[in-house]
């Protein structure tokens, strides 16, 4: 079988598309690649959606944070406490069972139990929390004069917001929300390991690379396959946050501007 | 309800809490002996050190860690079993990977066929303690190499200019000076230390995660006298409790820790402390 076939067959397989047995002996190199990139698309899938609607979440976390207003100031401070204070893997779990035990109340809730939806809620509140203390200490250290000059050209409210403090946040938070998106990319790889199971062996990279590495028992081969995938995912992750940054800084001259210096923060 | 607390069973869920707790200990210090070499090999200026240790640095910020932990498990015990393998077979004909198997003599088996199970359960921690402390090794490394660069450059030069001799200045010079400037750092890597304990579940040791699934799980009154529905969403509900104070409490304290060693430092929070008194 050549590899042109081998693609054909599996590289939608993680989608319930193609071959429906996955190969069981006589592991090639080409398999391997093939089934572990078709893993990456549930990767990939998690971390774009979460990250998208965990943004606004984020944005109104930091905001209520900042808040006067006790009792909003009190919801935020406890939401971003409650999901960055505890693992993530133990969020996942308890999240499942909670579906699980809903599930039994209605059947609305039957397609939370899937990964697809049960698993990018958790996601979605666990990157809005993280992103959301980035977003509020960015908000701390928006320039005062900025502000005073706002208000001196007479921009309240929602206009001084959209136009002042929301692009200067976000301008200020941008290097430490790239790389809490790199980890995000990196969490996704936790779901089918915490009780969300992969129905029909539909599942994400390091599921395949996992099934590989159980099957052959050499790790060697499938975890660096995986390795370079995120290390690519990783590099396009950083190329558009980069294209951003540019964006969100092209009003300063060219040589404050420079590149965007990336902390080199390991962990979130 | 009391007594569905107390049964034999689930004093292993309580054990298995110190097990979290004696990994931390253990891993904590270790790792931070990893990044410390991981770190100075960085800057060290033989050019094949320092490379290793760049790399090993970088490398494990593009991958997940739990790719990391699932790999290093199996090929931790693979290189062992096989340094064990040459020196005590050295007359083996045969290849160690045979198609879809991993094999190695009898007796360079680990742990040996025969061992009893606290060794098998032993030598399963002990590989999970190793992974933790290299993946966060890394992490450290990096902490401690940012730290060190964070020293004033100026203190060096004064070291050389005392005619001290390279490894006299970064033992006396750059590395008691290193710690105010880690510090951020190391506490953050304490709490991610502290959330990545769960996944000790993965590494196939008896954890709090594996026992909550296990006592959760609902059990009919067939087997047991304390029968139950399906409970491990409320054990998972307290694991998450149970975290949440511990980051808390961890929080508090090295905040404290953190004001002590600012004090009388040169820095903006050592300077702010100053001016308060």
């Amino acid at each position: 079988m050549s590899c042109w076939e081998t693609i054909a067959d599996y590289g939608l397989r993680s989608l319930g598309i193609g071959q429906r047995l996955l190969p069981r002996e006589d592991f090639t190199l080409c398999q391997q690649v093939t089934l572990i990139g078709s893993g990456m698309i549930w990767n990939i899938y998690f971390g774009v959606l979460a990250l998208l609607s965990g943004f606004f979440l984020a944005t109104a976390a930091a905001l209520g944070k900042a808040s006067n207003v006790w009792a909003i100031r009190k919801t935020a401070e406890w939401f971003i406490f409650v999901f960055r204070g505890s693992p993530l893997f133990i969020q996942f779990f308890f999240a499942y069972f909670l579906f699980l035990s809903l599930k039994s109340v209605s059947p609305i809730f039957d397609p939370f139990s899937a990964a697809w939806l049960g698993a990018l809620i958790v996601l979605f509140l666990n990157t809005a929390a993280y992103s959301g203390e980035i977003f509020y200490g960015a908000l701390l250290s928006i320039p005062k004069g900025d502000l005073e000059a706002a208000d001196a050209y007479g921009l309240t409210g929602w206009a001084k917001f959209r136009r002042i403090t929301w692009p200067t946040m976000l301008r200020l938070a941008w290097p430490a929300y790239t790389n809490e998106a790199i980890f995000l990319f990196h969490a996704t790889t936790l779901v089918y390991f915490s009780g969300f199971p992969a129905w029909q062996q539909r599942g994400d990279a390091l599921y395949y690379a996992n099934y590989f590495a159980d099957k052959t028992f050499n790790p060697f081969v499938p975890y660096p396959i995986l390795a370079g995938f995120f290390i690519l995912l990783t590099l396009v992750v950083v190329g558009l946050f980069g294209l951003a940054n540019k964006r969100l800084n092209r009003h300063l001259p060219t040589e404050r501007r420079g590149k965007m210096r990336l902390r080199m923060n390991l962990i979130r | 309800m009391a007594c569905y607390l107390t049964t034999g069973k689930h004093m292993s869920i309580y054990w298995s809490v110190g097990t979290v707790l004696l990994l931390l200990a253990i891993t904590a210090p270790t790792a931070l002996l990893f990044g410390f070499g991981g770190a100075a090999s960085a800057r060290s200026r033989i050019a094949p050190l320092r490379w290793f240790g760049q790399a090993y640095i970088a490398i494990v910020r593009g991958v997940p860690d739990i790719a990391f932990f699932l790999f290093f498990v199996i090929a931790l015990d693979q290189a062992f079993e096989w340094i064990r393998h040459q020196v005590k077979c050295p007359d083996w004909e045969e290849p160690v990977r045979q198609g879809n198997d991993f094999v190695v003599c009898t007796i360079a088996k680990l742990p040996l066929g025969n061992a009893p199970q606290w060794v098998h359960e032993t030598y399963g921690f002990f590989l999970a303690v190793l992974t933790f402390a290299i993946v966060f090794g890394a992490f450290a490394a990096n902490v401690l190499f940012g730290a060190m660069r964070a020293v004033p450059r100026a203190q060096m030069e004064t070291a050389e200019a005392y005619g001290m001799t390279h490894r006299q200045a970064f033992w006396r010079i750059l590395v008691p000076q290193m710690w105010v400037y880690a510090l951020p750092g190391l506490s953050n890597l304490w709490m991610v230390l502290i959330k990545a304990t769960p996944l000790l579940f993965l590494l196939g040791v008896e954890d709090i995660v594996y026992w909550a699934r296990e006592l959760g799980g609902a059990k009919t009154a067939r087997f047991t006298d304390y029968p139950h529905p399906d409970w491990r969403m409320w054990y998972f509900l307290a694991l998450l409790i149970f975290y949440l104070l511990f980051t808390r409490v961890s929080e508090i304290a090295l905040d404290r820790l953190m004001k002590r060693l600012t004090h009388g430092q040169a820095t903006l929070g050592g300077e702010a402390q100053r001016k308060a008194a």
